[in-house]
């Protein structure tokens, strides 16, 4: 085993994370805005942000989804059991310990275990939710007549509300353990140039020194 | 580096996207003309004959009804199709509950009611000389042409009887009408024809409606976008399209949907209606926001974003009448006070002897409801609770889920008057006559009320009180520019929503669910203070600072 420098970003994955990321600050800041939270947009213009960014990022997880399923890259975000009460304890007892952190990236494995279920959870439920209500909300002009349209419409509002202060509070962990193990810094890099320290395996190793040497350091 | 590339992009969709929602503040308005234009009335436009050479009207005429003889004698059809519609027969029957409504027999909350005071209150009738039940109503001699279809301005009418003497002295020498010259100015009719009854219904500029002034006899495009004579200059004809003498639009049933928008050429035109000039899609689709305007037209009425406030233009309107206060006298005589000015400059009575106190408004947002058109009015055979807290004249009815129902602006005015206390029925009161009965001369309600329920037959059981009534205005009128309209800001808002009171709908930035709220606030509240104690054990934990570790 030796720990190397290796791209484990690919460009598309890191415009799929930055577009995301950017889309979805847009769809907080304008969703809390139409919501009544804040006035810093007017009504109309935090409905037109918003809709504009959620058909946007729409169009951005086609792409992803196309890309995940034909890299095969979604199996980064199979769920496992394993090690995962290791990453618990680390964070809310090892860490204070001054502990080393359980988990070692691997290669073909980019998520520790409470990562990859985190993500997982935030792919099929509150992802889901919050679309499948969204597009509802959205197409309310092509279901408005149906029997007791207002109650299902506030209904929706309230799920696709719930799931908005979800995702809030997840964006917050998320960008809170950046902080956590490196420096911030260190954190953020592997997202911008792709490169982070992994464990290689000594033929994962070889290779990727002698097939693909740019993705290696 | 390239992947803020994509955050670029994404930048750059949305600003795409909004780029047309900030338009629509600043719409070019098209200027205005130097010249007026003619008036812009309905279908029949260009006529192919100039009264003023017309020697049937040289006269000279000694009244009205010759005049009307005069017309008649090459209009042959006009009286028969005329003594149809409202404006003389001032009876409505409502179709489909059979409720006898029309001037003749309703009672509302500002001079009460017209049965029994027709001597003053049939000025206003298309035709001449009702002043009690013996008017001839097939008489078609009778009918006033030129009420309405005279151009000179000059034009009048006075009460058809006396009056009590404290009253009559108001119309004492006014000067004779020229009424050949009249007669030969006739053409269709101008917005002041209809304004002279419809402006000053209620008894004084824009005291009813709240969307009717004379300052739509010229109004500039600001007020009236329909009506500015620096814009369409429409008269009233162009919307109330007339057929046979009979016109579209009518507030006994009101259209409050429209399904149908704009006719086919040679079909439909008929129908006063916002849409039946401007489509079921009144909104040219730039942006997302035109989009989602288009789809509100289902519930909202158009008049509900394009008419922000009633009483635009100048002149105030009475949104409060108390007849308790109505009868003190000065020394025996009746007198006025003045205590509003209004935005043009002139000031308007807030007390009078004969009619008690008013309050005036303008330029105030109206009152919302889900409206289906129909109003439940409650007449003189209407029996009610005399407990009941105030009465609704004409309540009106709606919901969201009623496919005919849309959201509609009003004008709501509130009245304390006189009613039956011990049969709970409104009153017909006997306000004007040469009888010392009427009300505007003695100051005598309870002989007033015996006198105007007796003369039509009507139970009265001797004592009344006073009752508060509310009487609801669709307010359809007085169309600002686009630019004025309501914007979505002004609905879709926590508090101070126009549509604050209006229910059975979930209106985005309105409504929201407060556990939801509460809940989802408690949880990002407690995920940051979470990750605050996280941050400060680790930072005072031993091995604070220990690095290169992954997670």
């Amino acid at each position: 085993m030796a720990t190397r420098r290796v791209k484990i970003f690919s460009l598309f994955e890191r415009f799929w994370h930055w577009s995301q990321m950017l889309l979805i600050v847009t769809l907080l800041i304008t969703g809390f805005g139409v919501h009544g939270f804040h006035s810093l947009f007017s009504f109309e213009d935090a409905v037109t942000l918003h809709t504009s960014a959620a058909f946007a990022l729409l169009l951005l997880w086609i792409f992803s989804v196309f890309w995940l399923f034909t890299t095969r890259t979604w199996r980064h975000f199979i769920p496992s059991a394993a090690g995962m009460w290791g990453v618990l304890r680390f964070y809310s007892y090892g860490i204070f310990k001054g502990e080393r952190h359980p988990y070692r990236k691997a290669y073909w494995r980019k998520h520790n275990p409470l990562q990859a279920l985190a993500y997982l959870m935030l792919k099929i439920v509150l992802f889901p939710a919050i679309w499948i209500t969204g597009l509802a909300y959205l197409s309310y002009f092509a279901w408005r007549n149906l029997p007791d349209a207002t109650q299902w419409l506030s209904d929706v509002a309230m799920v696709h509300t719930a799931a908005a202060f979800l995702i809030l509070a997840f964006v917050l962990i998320h960008v809170y353990m950046l902080t956590i193990g490196h420096s911030f810094r260190e954190h953020l890099m592997p997202m911008i140039n792709g490169f982070d320290e992994v464990d290689l395996s000594p033929e994962e190793e070889a290779y990727l020194s002698k097939d693909q040497p740019g993705d290696i350091r | 580096m390239r992947a803020s590339i994509g955050a670029v992009a994404g930048l750059l969709l949305i600003a795409l996207f909004s780029a047309s929602s900030s338009a629509r503040d600043n719409w070019p308005t098209p200027p205005a003309t130097a010249v007026p234009a003619p008036q812009i009335s309905g279908p029949l436009q260009g006529g192919t004959a100039d009264h003023t050479k017309f020697d049937q009207l040289r006269g000279p005429f000694s009244s009205g009804p010759e005049v009307t003889v005069a017309c008649l004698g090459c209009h042959t059809e006009a009286g028969d199709h005329f003594m149809r519609n409202i404006h003389w027969t001032w009876s409505y029957t409502n179709e489909e509950t059979g409720q006898q409504l029309g001037k003749r027999y309703l009672i509302n909350n500002f001079c009460t009611n017209s049965r029994g005071n027709e001597g003053m209150c049939a000025q206003c009738h298309a035709g001449y000389g009702w002043k009690d039940e013996s008017f001839d109503f097939t008489d078609e001699t009778n009918i006033d042409c030129l009420v309405c279809h005279e151009t000179t301005g000059t034009y009048y009418k006075t009460p058809n009887s006396d009056g009590h003497a404290a009253c009559s002295v108001m119309f004492e020498g006014k000067p004779p009408i020229d009424l050949a010259a009249v007669a030969r100015s006739v053409g269709l009719p101008q917005r002041a024809n209809c304004g002279a009854c419809h402006f000053n219904g209620g008894g004084g500029d824009n005291v009813k409606h709240g969307d009717l002034s004379t300052a739509l006899k010229n109004p500039p495009r600001t007020l009236d976008v329909h009506m500015g004579v620096d814009g369409l200059n429409f008269a009233c004809t162009a919307c109330h399209v007339t057929n046979r003498h009979i016109w579209a639009g009518s507030r006994y049933q009101v259209i409050s949907k429209d399904t149908e928008g704009m006719g086919k050429p040679g079909q439909r035109s008929d129908v006063a209606t916002c849409e039946s000039c401007h489509g079921l899609s009144p909104h040219p689709v730039n942006s997302l926001a035109a989009f989602k305007l288009n789809d509100h037209v289902q519930s909202i009425a158009c008049q509900t974003c394009h008419i922000p406030e009633i009483a635009r233009g100048g002149v105030a309107t009475v949104v409060s009448w108390d007849w308790r206060t109505a009868g003190k006298t000065r020394d025996g005589e009746g007198y006025h006070e003045e205590g509003y000015i209004q935005g043009n400059g002139d000031h308007r009575y807030t007390y009078k002897s004969i009619k008690g106190d008013f309050t005036f408004d303008e330029n105030f947002p109206p009152s919302y409801g889900w409206f289906d058109g129909q109003m439940l009015y409650t007449t003189i055979d209407t029996t009610f609770d005399p407990q009941a807290e105030s009465i609704e004249i004409n309540g009106f009815t709606g919901s969201r889920e009623d496919p005919k129902s849309r959201i509609w602006p009003f004008k709501r005015m509130q009245t304390w008057q006189p009613y039956d206390k011990g049969n709970g029925t409104l009153v017909y009161t006997h306000l004007w006559g040469e009888d010392d009965a009427a009300y505007w001369g003695n100051y005598e309600m309870g002989k007033s009320i015996a006198k105007g329920m007796a003369d039509f037959g009507l139970p009265y059981s001797g004592e009344f009180g006073f009752i508060q009534t509310i009487s609801w205005w669709p307010i359809t009128h007085m169309v600002a520019p686009k630019e004025q309209a309501l914007s979505c800001g002004d609905c879709h808002i926590p508090t101070r929503s126009r549509l604050t009171s209006v229910e059975g709908v979930y209106i985005p930035g309105r409504d929201r669910n407060r556990w939801v709220d509460i809940i989802g606030t408690l949880l990002v509240a407690g995920t940051l203070g979470g990750i605050l104690i996280h941050g400060l054990v680790r930072f005072f934990s031993p091995s604070h600072g220990s690095k290169g570790e992954h997670h």
